[in-house]
């Protein structure tokens, strides 16, 4: 009988264990290490994304004011610094490029990046933006080793540099960007780290929420498990 | 002053007479364990799920080009929304493991025997309703999962002789899955499933409360009864088995919170990656499954192959892997219920199940390749087989002789 | 059965189990509750409108919408100003004393902060329906003391070029005055007080 159980319990093991998530062309995905609560980092992440990605994409779902809240910033600093298009708080970081035009120039339309992070996941994104290297024969002349023929050129080229492919299938630097390597995973990092933040603006209340919840369970256990005992004197 | 209320009640509505039927006179076997939690946890489910989705109707938008963005207004804008949703999504995923815990419970307990067909019956009509329920819902986020899910699910009736074409098209009420195809689906998820599923699951509970439960050692209790005419090995329900139930929901609570708090994508089984991508009527995702619960019908769907340019038999082949559970009062021929007192036979074949049932379910999450396929053919014959062969292997068993009362546990 | 049950034990048990679930469950329906009212997207529609009144003259009336509803701008000319006093004998509440109907800087006698201007909610406080403007003097539906105001088409409640309510009518206050501010001689800021958001 107890086997049966066990053999039971366990076949629902897999389940827990997660999905694999392969990515398209089967890189290896480096981890980002973010972290949500380092609100400096959320900040500058949030820079480099007002600057550099919304462009051309949105954050729809994503108001001003609460990232102003949950960044740490004043409304003035956030208004002064981070918003372009609007200038009313209480909106959303869209973009004023129409989805028509977008497919029209680039040939596909930029996805809104709202909920990029839990879509892709954040490895990949750390990975995706670290990884583009020239090749002729794209018709952007750049491809990327996480997302084969990807239509997005490489944004933050100024800052990494190019990358080129060497025989072995390494990557390895062309031309010299701004910043040191290490510089420019930081500050992909952020800029990950933000997406993050992003595609989930609840989730420190969820995490910080949680364990309320579970210390509450724990004490009423307390108080359940007893009364069931006193109950159950009569049975035994 | 209470007594004076209930009084006037009780003349004109038999609260007071419910309240012993079904509970505090309710006698309940003494020896439940571990397995019999699940029947009221389900029910705990169906609430919470009621409830959640209550609040969550209050805030989505059954339109396709709204839902996507109206399901992100409840996680973000929606004051506690992400809480509401969340519960809702894991409690789905909940429902399902619990219901398939309480239906393993009654196989292996012969639960479904003879008094208690009808309870068992009941029960895979909630369970069919379930999984409609479910499927339902999951169309509604209207994300690239939700999408290629529903497409292939409604497709399946495509494949029914004849008729096909035409019932898939009624259904979907589009030429794809559509804006007319999510509107209906919220329908009938908030409003006329959950209305069968109350009413099916009251009379699942009126049924079991006619017949009274079985227990571990497949025993009848009401074979000795002292001078009261109360079982002998029975205790009425409330307070023992309330105050028992308790302790097992805080514990279910426990688990379920870590889900709904640190990882409510369930590593990707609960929520799925590809449903954060809007539903794209011309992108199928690379890798499309079902939702886990659904998964074990589909490798058998994937199995079958094809016959004479007709998928039908895959689809018949999945319709009767359900049906084959309807029938388990009458294919099982045995005298005994436990496992505890049956033969070999059986107990090697229920292992068998178990382990089949697990397999189907992993192999209808994997890519179709010709190892996984001969696999799920392997593991479909054997899904078969367990029914097929029941009323074989049931009557010849060497079952163990039955103890009168119940053991002490 | 054992015959020595401990009732003591069960009832401070059952008591303690009853307290600590009942809060749990008080708790839980907070969110659920919470959830009910105006979210980020209805507090962001509902942040403070500006109007821009340099065009506005005077016996003009514009509205505008804040939160969804009705704010009436109105530019009174000095005659109107002067007749406001003349008519205090026949409202309810004159002087504004009652306080929930208008911020403290608009406690006065034209419940306005600059007296050309009156801006006001216009929401009837008898049962929601927003009034009509009738500046005409003494039409003949309204009588011959009419100095213009607002007039109810619902149940006819009557309230002046201030938002005042006249006596004898269904509805039981002033209208509404919103929290509002100047940004300079032409720009009103509608919805927040010059100290920060209502």
């Amino acid at each position: 009988m107890k086997h049966i159980v066990f053999t039971f319990l366990l076949s629902f093991g897999w389940l827990l264990s997660g999905q694999a998530v392969a990515a398209p062309s089967g890189v290896k995905l480096d981890s980002a290490h973010i972290n949500l609560r380092d609100q400096a980092s959320l900040q500058r992440g949030a820079q480099t994304f007002v600057n550099y990605c919304m462009g051309c994409h949105a954050a729809s779902f994503m108001r001003y004011s609460r990232m102003a809240k949950d960044l740490g910033l004043s409304e003035d600093i956030v208004r002064q610094n981070l918003m372009f298009v609007t200038d009313t708080i209480g909106d959303t970081m869209t973009i004023s490029m129409r989805a028509e035009d977008a497919q029209k120039w680039f040939g596909v339309t930029p996805p809104d990046l709202s909920v990029i992070a839990r879509s892709r996941s954040v490895d990949w994104l750390y990975t995706y933006l670290r990884t583009y290297y020239l090749d002729d024969s794209t018709v952007m002349g750049t491809n990327n080793l996480a997302f084969s023929n990807v239509a997005m050129p490489h944004v933050l080229w100024e800052q990494q540099g190019y990358k080129a492919i060497d025989a072995d299938g390494n990557l390895v630097s062309a031309t010299q960007g701004n910043l040191s390597s290490r510089e420019y995973d930081l500050m992909v990092r952020d800029l990950v780290n933000f997406l993050a933040y992003v595609s989930e603006p609840s989730k420190l209340q969820r995490l910080d929420l949680g364990k309320w919840v579970l210390l509450y369970l724990f004490i009423f256990f307390l108080v359940a498990y007893p009364l069931k005992r006193a109950y159950w004197k009569d049975v035994h | 002053m209470f007594a004076n209320m209930m009084n006037w009640i009780d003349a004109r509505f038999p609260a007071s007479k419910m309240w012993r039927e079904h509970l505090s006179e309710y006698y309940a076997p003494k020896n439940f364990n571990f397995w019999y939690f699940f029947g009221s946890l389900a029910l705990f489910l169906l609430v919470l799920q009621i409830v959640t989705g209550i609040f969550l109707t209050m805030n989505y938008k059954p339109d396709a080009d709204m839902a996507f963005a109206s399901v992100e207004y409840i996680m973000r804008d929606v004051q506690w929304g992400w809480l509401i949703r969340y519960l809702h999504s894991t409690g789905a995923s909940a429902f399902f493991i619990v219901i398939y815990l309480h239906m393993f419970r009654g196989l292996m307990y012969g639960s479904y025997k003879q008094p208690r067909e009808l309870v068992w019956i009941f029960g895979m009509l909630i369970y069919v309703a379930l999984m409609a329920e479910a499927f339902m819902g999951y169309l509604l986020p209207w994300g690239q999962m939700s999408y290629w899910g529903a497409q292939v699910i409604i497709s399946l009736f495509g494949a029914v002789p004849f008729v096909g074409e035409s019932l898939a098209l009624w259904i979907r009420g589009d030429f794809v899955v559509a804006d007319a195809t999510l509107n209906r689906f919220f329908a009938l998820h908030v409003i006329a499933i959950p209305l069968v599923l109350v009413a099916l699951v009251v009379m699942h509970i009126i049924a079991l409360h006619e017949v009274g439960s079985n227990n571990p050692d497949g025993v009848e209790i009401k074979k000795y009864k002292d001078e009261n005419g109360k079982p002998l090995d029975g205790i009425p329900f409330h307070p023992y088995y309330t105050v028992k139930d308790i302790v097992g929901l805080t514990v279910f609570l426990f688990l379920f919170s870590l889900v709904v708090f640190y990882m409510p994508e369930g590593g990707g089984w609960f929520l799925e990656d590809a449903n954060f991508v809007p539903a794209d009527p011309l992108k199928t995702p690379e890798h499309i499954v079902p939702v886990w619960y659904f998964t074990p019908f589909y490798a058998i769907l994937r199995a079958i192959p094809s016959v004479a340019g007709s998928s039908f038999p895959g689809v018949a082949a999945m319709g009767l892997a359900i049906v084959m559970l309807f029938l388990l009062p009458w294919l099982d021929r045995s005298p005994v219920r436990s496992v505890r007192y049956r033969g070999p036979y059986f107990r090697t074949a229920l292992a068998i199940f178990v382990v089949t049932f697990v397999m189907l379910g992993f192999l209808g999450t994997q890519p179709a390749t010709p190892t996984y396929t001969v696999m799920s053919q392997v593991f479909t014959i054997l899904y078969f087989a367990f029914f097929i062969l029941m009323p074989f292997y049931t009557k010849y068993d060497k079952d163990k002789p039955v103890p009168d009362r119940v053991t002490d546990q | 059965m054992s015959s020595d049950i401990d009732t003591g034990k069960r009832r401070f048990l059952t008591a303690a189990a009853s307290v600590v679930g009942g809060a749990g469950a008080a708790v839980v329906a907070i969110p659920f509750v919470a959830s009910m009212a105006p979210s980020a997207r209805a507090e962001a529609a509902g942040a403070p409108v500006r109007v821009d009144i340099s065009r506005l003259e005077p016996g003009q009336l514009l509205t505008v919408e804040w939160r969804g509803k009705p704010v009436w701008l109105f530019r009174r000319s000095p005659e109107i100003i002067a007749d406001l006093a003349a008519l205090n004998d026949q409202l309810r509440d004159p002087l504004s004393k009652q306080a929930s109907q208008q911020p403290q800087y608009a406690q006065n006698e034209t419940r306005a902060i600059r007296e050309d201007l009156m801006v006001m909610v216009g929401i009837c406080t008898h049962l929601g329906c927003s009034p009509t403007f009738r500046p005409e003097l003494a039409p003949a539906d309204l009588g011959a003391n009419w100095k213009g105001g607002f007039f109810c088409p619902c149940h006819g409640s009557r309230f002046d070029l201030a938002g005042r309510v006249f006596q004898g009518v269904p509805a039981p206050t002033n209208l509404e005055v919103p929290p509002y501010h100047f940004l300079g001689d032409d720009v009103v800021i509608v919805g927040e007080s010059a100290e920060g958001a209502a």
